[in-house]
């Protein structure tokens, strides 16, 4: 039925240079057909479960449902989950940028190597790591052997956890940088050069504002990755109450003990923080991309 | 004082590098930090665990290893991995064309919140993943009591665990094929459209062939990431072995069993996986670089 309209509108759109930005919504066809099956599937798969999690949530009474997810247990899982996801994503954002720059500017014997190897923790499940790392931190490990004398506890501890959520953000800022450092025009540091900056004046003043938004994206995408993080933590954590246990295993207890609505009231909180940090990654998108449009 | 050691310093740098270093580097020794820095932190974070796998997997020897497969609980999860990686894999294939045809050839209001959208289950917990679903489908969920009526369990069977790792791999195909439509423009499909080409003749004969690769990796990628989902099925599968443990979980409750070389074993055969994903992007770049 849309067809009929479809020849006026190609040759209008193509009178303005073929951009068109709101007359082509009919030059192309399938757009009611794509976007209502992405936004069906995306309700049936996505919307309508996540919903089904406040829906539960609520209906515990607010005194209750404030009393659960801020139990001791609770809240020192939060501690633990938050806290520690930000001290690995700080490490991924000071070792990422190094590697990042490491892996754009200089040639080095096994650079591609190091540059394939990267996405990693992305393309290999969490368990696997999990069981790995435990291996390697554990106390007869192979790394642990030295570190558990020097009273390092590396495994079934935080740092145990520290490690596994350092290892699960590492492709994020890395990933997030590269690009940007590609594109950066060698020019406007020759300029600087020029003027007479030292090498590190340079930096700080003309390449690091440019790279800033795509690091800080970088830092929040593997913030984000690691307070989700479950699969690898289990092995290497020990799961003790109030000093190793994270937030998504307070939840798969739960629901393990039959408590639904403690489950769906703790999983609530967790959402809206994950909401709330997907809010931010896309403003700092947006400034990103906004700063690479001006770059040209 | 000041500007003498000024200028003495400035002396010092100007003999001691001719021409071999532009203003645009840094000194020797600061690019062997950095690059010390760089690939200790990648290696000690990315190829010991990976070499860790293997080591452990072969610690008893190749026929140690190989004997792990003859296991009747683990030859199972192997298969209803791929089985379930073989249902969630085409869903989000269609689904992700779909979105990334909306979102790439059309301008509309809402674009960015659909995007945001599609990026929600890799922000979300794998746990909430498996949840959500018991929630609605479980005894004790909103269709639980219907689906004992018609006899047909979801939770803590196959249709569950297909459910769990179709949501967690939601994102994965659309987020490879966006940016590169989007890269592609709207062009070729507007020129195609002209010379009276059919929608569908369009996409099959114009679209796909330009974005194939992307298509190609976002498969693969997606279906490593269905093969690997852990936090989401361990809650919605009930962890039957030989009935509902898929790889992953096999690899759990061999781990926690003290079953180490199997456990490896098992977990040998994803690592294997996840570096064929990677050798594969690293293909693709380069071909997709090259026709560009």
């Amino acid at each position: 039925m849309n067809d009929t309209s479809d020849s006026n509108d190609i040759s209008s759109a193509f009178g303005r240079g073929g951009k068109a930005p709101r007359a082509n919504r009919r030059v192309l066809p399938g757009f009611g057909l794509s976007l209502g099956f992405a936004v069906s599937y995306l309700s049936l798969i996505v919307l309508i479960p996540l919903a089904g999690v406040f829906l539960r949530a609520s209906e515990i009474s607010w005194e209750e449902f404030w009393s659960i997810v801020t139990s001791r247990r609770v809240v020192a899982s939060y501690k633990i989950t938050f806290g520690i996801s930000l001290a690995a994503a700080a490490t991924n954002a000071v070792f990422g940028l190094i590697a990042a720059w490491v892996l754009v500017r200089y040639s080095f014997p096994g650079r591609r190597i190091f540059d394939a190897i990267v996405d990693l923790p992305f393309a290999l499940p969490t368990a696997v790591a999990g069981i790995a790392l435990t291996t390697i931190y554990a106390e007869n490990g192979f790394l642990g052997q030295y570190l558990y004398p020097l009273g390092l506890e590396t495994a079934y501890s935080r740092i145990g956890i520290y490690i596994a959520l350092t290892f699960i953000g590492l492709p994020f800022v890395i990933r997030s940088l590269q690009p940007v450092l590609e594109s950066l025009d060698k020019e406007v540091e020759e300029a600087s050069a020029t003027l007479g900056a030292g090498r590190w004046r340079t930096f700080f003043r003309v390449i690091f504002p440019a790279i800033l938004p795509a690091w800080l994206t970088g830092f929040s995408l593997a913030y984000a990755r690691a307070i989700g993080e479950y699969g690898s933590i289990i092995f290497i954590s020990g799961n003790m109450p109030l000093r190793t246990e994270i937030t998504p295993l307070i939840i798969v207890q739960r629901l393990e003990n039959f408590q639904v609505a403690q489950a769906a009231a703790v999983a609530a909180v967790m959402l809206v923080a994950s909401f709330a940090i997907l809010l931010v990654i896309n403003v700092l998108q947006r400034w990103s991309e906004s700063l690479g449009q001006a770059r040209g | 004082m000041n500007s003498h050691r000024h200028s003495k310093q400035h002396r010092v740098r100007s003999s001691a590098l001719p021409q071999t270093r532009s203003a645009t580097t840094e000194a020797p020794w600061v690019r062997t930090v950095l690059i010390s820095l760089a690939t200790g932190f990648l290696a000690l974070f990315l190829l010991m665990p990976l070499f860790t796998v293997f080591i452990e997997a072969f610690r008893s020897g190749i026929s140690a290893y190989f004997s792990t497969f003859e296991d009747r609980f683990i030859r199972h999860s192997i298969r209803l991995t791929l089985l379930t990686a073989a249902v969630a894999v085409p869903l989000n294939l269609v689904f992700g064309v779909a979105a990334a045809w909306a979102v790439t050839k059309f301008d509309f209001r809402g674009k960015s919140l659909l995007v945001t959208i599609i990026d929600l289950p890799f922000a979300v917990t794998p746990v909430i993943g498996g949840m959500i679903f018991i929630l609605i489908f479980g005894a004790h969920g909103y269709l639980g009591p219907w689906l004992e009526g018609v006899n047909f369990q979801v939770v803590f069977a196959f249709p569950g665990i297909v459910l769990a790792t179709t949501f967690g791999t939601v994102p994965f195909i659309a987020r490879e094929l966006i940016p590169v439509m989007q890269a592609q423009g709207r062009d070729e499909e507007y020129a195609a459209m002209t010379m009276g080409a059919s929608g569908w003749r369009t996409f099959f004969k114009v679209t796909l062939p330009n974005v194939k690769w992307g298509l190609f990796y976002g498969v693969i990628l997606c279906n490593a990431r269905a093969m690997g989902e852990f936090g989401g099925v361990e809650v919605v599968s009930g962890k039957i072995s030989g009935k509902t443990n898929t790889m992953t979980l096999q690899i759990q409750q061999l781990y926690f069993d003290y079953a180490t070389v199997p456990a490896f074993a098992t977990a040998s055969l994803l690592a294997i996986l996840a570096l064929l994903t990677l050798l594969l992007k690293n293909i693709v770049e380069r071909l997709s670089g090259r026709e560009s």
